[in-house]
């Protein structure tokens, strides 16, 4: 049915309050008859998907609270500076804290500069073509790789090949190769957000391409670049699998004195006390306790990295 | 002239957060008239004609203040469906925005999602509004094809059809041929030129010329403030005003 | 001096050029390690023999190396946390890119980074000691320890990947799109499904695949949750050992380049092929089926 002249004017004799046309067209009978129907489906879906996001935001929360209501009570000072004692059923857990600082910290310094680089490469020298493809491919299934296979790579070359044996170092390269795509990323989003307007204007005055980025880009990026550092460093901070046969060991009563000495770590130390401690339901407080620190290690770094990260996007905006 | 217009907009205000777009525009839309909105970029031109038929509630921060009838009916109410309401105040955008399907269910589109089932209905209300839109002839062996390999004149003649399927009453035209070439233009002026025969139209343009071919009224829009309005042979010789004259002559600054 | 600078300039490029391979030199490095430790196993079983043998007792005199039942654990946690994580985590994407108010996205969203960020052995620990004896209480089953369990917990660390991927995906499809359904009639819901999730299903698609990939390859929650049972499962409450809990669990007594050492370098193997192939599908998809943005002219 075509809405004609006539049925126009016919709608329209009739002032004050809409009137229905007498021929009503097929597409409106249809509009009404569902209409009820489609508000309510839209409603319902859009409700579920709220619960959706509601559920998300709620996984964290409540597993942050369980780490809380259970762990808050093992932090002391004692916990935080003492050693282990009496097969860690007592005392503190001060070489996991250092272990998993030093474990981070040495994973960043050895990925950062081969990750910058990396990133730098491919935002402003590759040109599109087989190379970049390649590479990016690689990059890929390098952050696809799961991280027990970097565990037993670690093992394999760091801990055997090169003979570094289960050490600091071991463990380091095997976060750096592991922390690696995260900060090639972040990077290039850094690098991304360089507006090119400060390129053109600094090769326009003669500066080669390095010295624009030396100057220019890599300071303009700085901040974002140093986000995706904090990032990395607690992913890597965070990370077992890749440890257990390449770094950490039960116990060590000593803090590490050389970069080839086995080492304690925060995420290691949950494991092994929470299935194979000499009583495991004994020191579940201490299990908590040590979750509750390497939980507070790990979100504070990342807000802080969210947090600055969304600063700096707001100033370029 | 026609006794009682189609729409009207009534002491019309609109902000976007803070900043007011508009500022008490009235206006009125006759049947079988086309209506071309005028002005600098800017001007609040694209705003209004978003307006009537309630496209800028996509914007969150947005307000609107005065009332704008449909018939006699505010679309602004509450109880009004805004659904419903874009279904008889259908809308052609400045760039071409098929979906990626065939053109066929391009065309379709707003039968299935209003609910049309009668395949046979489809299939005729499809053919109809592409000849309508004057595409028919050049798409109708490969309806099945997807509409992205069509020119971009094509793209928007697509788009027209689409809208025309559901029936509308009023039809909104948002700079529709900003993105094409001359011939393609041309193509969508003859159509304007035989869809007024139909619906009530209305047209943001920033060509002067566009205007004065395609439009009976013309309304100029400046700073947010409709500046002067009526029949576009006058607005187009004897303007009104000092600042109209300006605009359609280019000497404007 | 000009020279001077052009060559400089040059020896950068190199450089960067060659540390950007770094990566590609890692994958390859870990290619050839595990492929070094792995093999010589298939001098003990046959590749078939170690595929689907229905036996693992590395330990036993003899030993049995097949890893079927854990291959089998494997596929069934991962599909089962993809029931639960890809409905959940596709449904947040539109939810923060089509319908949450920007204020309230600007907190959901961090929240689910957060998420992404937890150490995924806090999350294996939170199964353990919190979500199992709820399941065991409830379900009365035997243990907590499960498949189920497992998958849940799996579930929750492929979310973030599959919720922050898809919405990028949603978000950049054509806001003309969005607009020509809504000027038609249709209905939020109705642009969505119609308009919306066509147009970005690709990226969608990319987005469960890495998700799923990062699902099968997760080693502490299944370490720790999946009860450890070498065994086809046959509900989806009973305990299961995927791969990588075998390699992680087994390493540490596995005696130094024995063959139960070869076995689990060669289960390596079968991951990190596993994943390859996973990501390898993710590019192909986001290279083939490039999102369809606007209309070009």
């Amino acid at each position: 049915m075509d809405i004609t002249k006539d049925q126009y004017s016919e709608e329209h004799q009739s002032a004050g309050k809409p009137v229905k046309p007498k021929n009503i067209s097929v597409i409106q009978k249809a509009v009404e008859a569902r209409h009820r129907r489609r508000k309510l489906v839209e409603q319902v879906l859009f409700t579920t998907f709220r619960g959706a996001a509601v559920i998300n935001g709620l996984a964290l929360f409540i597993i942050i609270f369980f780490m809380l209501k259970n762990g808050l009570s093992a932090i002391t000072w004692e916990f935080l500076s003492d050693v282990p004692r009496e097969s860690m059923t007592k005392g503190g857990i001060l070489p996991c804290i250092v272990g998993t600082a030093l474990l981070g910290l040495g994973a960043i310094v050895i990925a950062l500069p081969i990750g910058v680089a990396s990133a730098i490469y491919l935002n402003e020298y590759a040109k599109p073509g087989l190379i970049l493809r390649t590479i990016r491919l690689g990059i890929n299934n390098l952050a696809g790789v799961p991280s027990v296979v970097f565990g037993l790579f670690g093992l394999a070359f760091f801990v055997t090949y090169l003979k570094m044996g289960v050490s600091l170092v071991s463990g380091c390269l095997t976060l750096a190769a592991l922390s690696l795509p995260v900060i090639i990323g972040s990077t290039e989003e850094a690098l991304k957000a360089v507006p090119d307007t400060y390129r053109e204007a600094s090769l326009g005055l003669g500066a080669t391409k390095w010295q624009t980025i030396y100057r220019v880009v890599l300071p303009a990026s700085l901040p974002g670049i140093l986000t995706g550092a904090i990032l990395g460093l607690s992913r890597a901070a965070g990370e077992t699998a890749p440890i257990m046969f390449t770094a950490a060991v039960f116990f060590t009563p000593d803090l590490p004195g050389s970069i080839f000495d086995e080492i304690m770590a925060l995420p290691y130390h949950i494991y092994v006390l929470a299935t194979a401690g000499t009583n495991i339901e004994a020191t579940r407080h201490l299990q908590y306790g040590t979750a509750l620190v390497l939980i507070a290690l790990v979100l504070g770094m990342n807000m802080a990295a969210i947090v600055w990260r969304s600063r700096i996007r707001k100033k370029l905006k | 002239m026609s006794p009682k217009p189609k729409m009207t907009s009534s002491n019309l205000d609109f902000y976007y957060g803070d900043f007011q777009a508009l500022q008490d525009v009235n206006l009125e839309f006759h049947e079988r008239q086309v209506t071309a909105l005028i002005g600098p970029s800017g001007c609040g031109k694209s705003t209004y004609i978003r307006c009537l038929n309630r496209m800028n509630d996509l914007i969150p921060i947005s307000r609107v203040e005065g009332r704008i009838l449909l018939d006699d009916e505010d679309i602004y109410e509450p109880s009004l469906d805004v659904v419903m309401l874009r279904r008889r105040v259908g809308m052609v955008f400045q760039k071409p925005n098929p979906f990626p399907k065939s053109i066929f269910e391009n065309t379709a589109y707003g039968l299935r999602v209003n609910g049309v089932k009668d395949k046979g209905f489809i299939q005729n209300r499809v053919e109809e509004s592409l000849k309508r839109a004057a595409l028919w002839d050049e798409v109708k062996d490969r309806l099945d094809d997807t509409a992205l390999g069509l020119s971009g004149g094509q793209q928007q003649r697509l788009c027209i059809a689409r809208a025309l399927a559901v029936e509308p009453e009023v039809l909104l035209m948002d700079e529709p041929a900003s993105a094409l070439d001359p011939i393609a233009t041309q193509k969508i002026e003859e159509l304007i030129h035989e869809l007024k025969e139909l619906y009530t139209i209305i047209i943001v343009t920033h060509s002067m010329q566009q205007a004065a071919r395609v439009s009976d009224m013309t309304a100029f829009f400046y700073m947010g403030k409709l500046i002067e309005f009526g029949d576009t042979d006058t607005m187009f010789t004897r303007p009104k005003l000092k600042q109209t004259e300006d605009y359609i002559t280019g000497r404007f600054g | 001096m000009r020279n001077k600078r052009q060559s400089a300039e040059k020896l950068m490029q190199r450089i960067f050029f060659s540390i950007a391979g770094a990566s590609i030199a890692i994958l390859f490095l870990i290619m050839v390690f595990l492929f070094m430790e792995g093999l010589p196993i298939f001098g003990v079983v046959s590749v078939g023999d170690f595929l689907f043998g229905h036996y693992w007792y590395p330990t036993s005199d003899p030993p049995d190396f097949g890893i079927f039942p854990l291959i089998i654990a494997s596929v069934s946690v991962t599909a089962l946390s993809s029931v639960f994580a890809i409905p959940l985590g596709v449904m947040t994407a539109i939810y923060l890119a089509e319908l949450a108010s920007k204020r309230v996205a600007e907190i959901v969203k961090p929240t689910v980074e957060l998420l992404a960020a937890l150490p995924s052995v806090v999350i294996g620990f939170f199964g353990m000691v919190v979500v199992a004896p709820f399941l065991q209480d409830v379900f009365d089953i035997p243990t907590g320890l499960n498949l189920f369990n497992s998958a849940l917990m799996l579930a929750f660390m492929s979310i973030p990947t599959i919720c922050s991927l898809s919405e990028d995906a949603i978000y950049s499809v054509s806001p003309g799109l969005k607009e020509g359904s809504l000027a038609l009639g249709a209905t939020r819901w109705e642009t969505i499904l119609r308009v919306i999730l066509p147009a970005s299903i690709s990226g969608i698609s990319t987005a469960v695949i890495l998700g799923m990939s990062r699902a099968i390859g997760e080693t502490m929650v299944v370490l720790m949750v999946a009860g450890g049972a070498g065994m086809i499962p046959e509900s989806i409450f009973s305990p299961v050992r995927p791969l990588p809990a075998s390699i992680a669990a087994e390493m540490a007594e596995a005696p130094f380049r024995g063959d139960h050492y070869y076995a689990l370098f060669a289960i390596g193997i079968v991951l990190f092929v596993f994943t390859l192939l996973f990501n390898l599908v993710a590019d192909f998809i986001a290279h083939k089926y490039r999102q369809v943005g606007e209309a070009s002219l």
